[in-house]
């Protein structure tokens, strides 16, 4: 039987459809979500794919944080479920208090969409199939990537190995310590800006680095049933 | 009703290039002695009496606000206010 995978769709989501193929493409079977969900079929992992839930409204990723769907995703990520924030779902992950830190808008004020190079940086559910200090070319598509904490945490997150992924060249966002990505402290829950999902097959987008995020949490689910 | 305003503005610490945008264009009307600006929200809640100070913080510090990034001062208006 092969892992069940969520996908959730927020009003405003825009990238689940492509959140779903990727996690098909690894060999999972992907289940819809839906934001005023409150059971989550049991599934074995949950991704929060990008877009711009609710509007953007409050502040981006507020209200999706707050959620039905998002309750018991909090309590089972705190209990062990892998959780994968892409892009909105990583804001909405800080909101939701699963992730620290905070994303705001880029320092430039201007909304980037192009491919980036990362460093894949910290061993979590999301990266063991990539060798740590590995570079993976994936699109970056936000205006409000710009991840920001204050020193103590992110002295405490580098300390800690829980950057995941660092922009291999200056954040174009303004990151801070161009951090792109950070885990749970049990490396189970991981939100990143640029989009894996768009990056699963080179006839649709830059190649398909971005696939290992799917097929490490699959290898993670096997190893441990 | 009693009516509540709640200000959010991110923290003094976090770039706000909005906030440095609004200046910069302050600049290009002329005016020269605006030092800084920083951009927030302004909330205005009508409240019945069954909310307490003790809630209006809970509602600012977990939903109006983000502590990570904005800081919030809560105030009531009108009926005696605070």
């Amino acid at each position: 039987m092969s892992a069940r995978i969520g996908v959730i769709t927020f009003p405003g989501t825009l990238d689940d459809v492509d959140a779903a193929r990727a996690v098909r493409y690894a060999g999972a079977e992907a289940v819809s979500l839906w934001h005023r969900d409150t059971d989550l079929q049991s599934v074995d992992a949950v991704v929060v794919p990008g877009g711009f839930s609710y509007g953007d409204y409050l502040r981006a990723g507020a209200i999706a944080a707050r959620s039905p769907v998002m309750g018991p995703v909090v309590d089972a990520a705190r209990a062990g479920l892998p959780v994968l924030g892409i892009c909105n779902g990583f804001q909405i992950l800080c909101e939701a208090g699963l992730l620290p830190g905070a994303l705001v808008r880029n320092t430039g004020l201007r909304f980037i969409c192009r491919e980036v190079r990362l460093r894949v940086e910290a061993d979590t559910a999301w990266t063991a199939g990539f060798e740590q200090g590995s570079a993976i070319t994936v699109p970056l598509k936000s205006g409000e990537g710009r991840f920001v904490a204050d020193d103590d945490t992110l002295d405490r997150l580098e300390g800690d190995g829980r950057v995941v992924f660092r922009y291999a060249e200056p954040a174009p966002n303004g990151a801070l310590r161009d951090i792109a990505g950070v885990c749970s402290a049990d490396g189970r829950v991981v939100g990143l800006m640029p989009h894996p999902e768009h990056a699963i097959d080179p006839l649709t987008g830059p190649g398909a680095d971005g696939l290992g995020l799917f097929t490490s949490v699959l290898t993670r689910l096997t190893a441990a049933a | 009703m009693p009516r509540v305003i709640v200000d959010v503005l991110p923290k003094a610490e976090i770039l706000d290039p909005q906030g440095q945008a609004v200046a910069r264009a302050m600049g290009r009307l002329g005016v020269s002695g605006v030092a800084d600006v920083r951009q927030g929200k302004h909330f205005v809640l009508d409240v019945d009496d069954s909310v307490d100070d003790a809630e209006l913080e809970r509602i600012a510090e977990t939903l109006l606000a983000n502590p990570v990034m904005e800081e919030w001062v809560v105030r009531r208006e009108g009926n005696g206010g605070q």
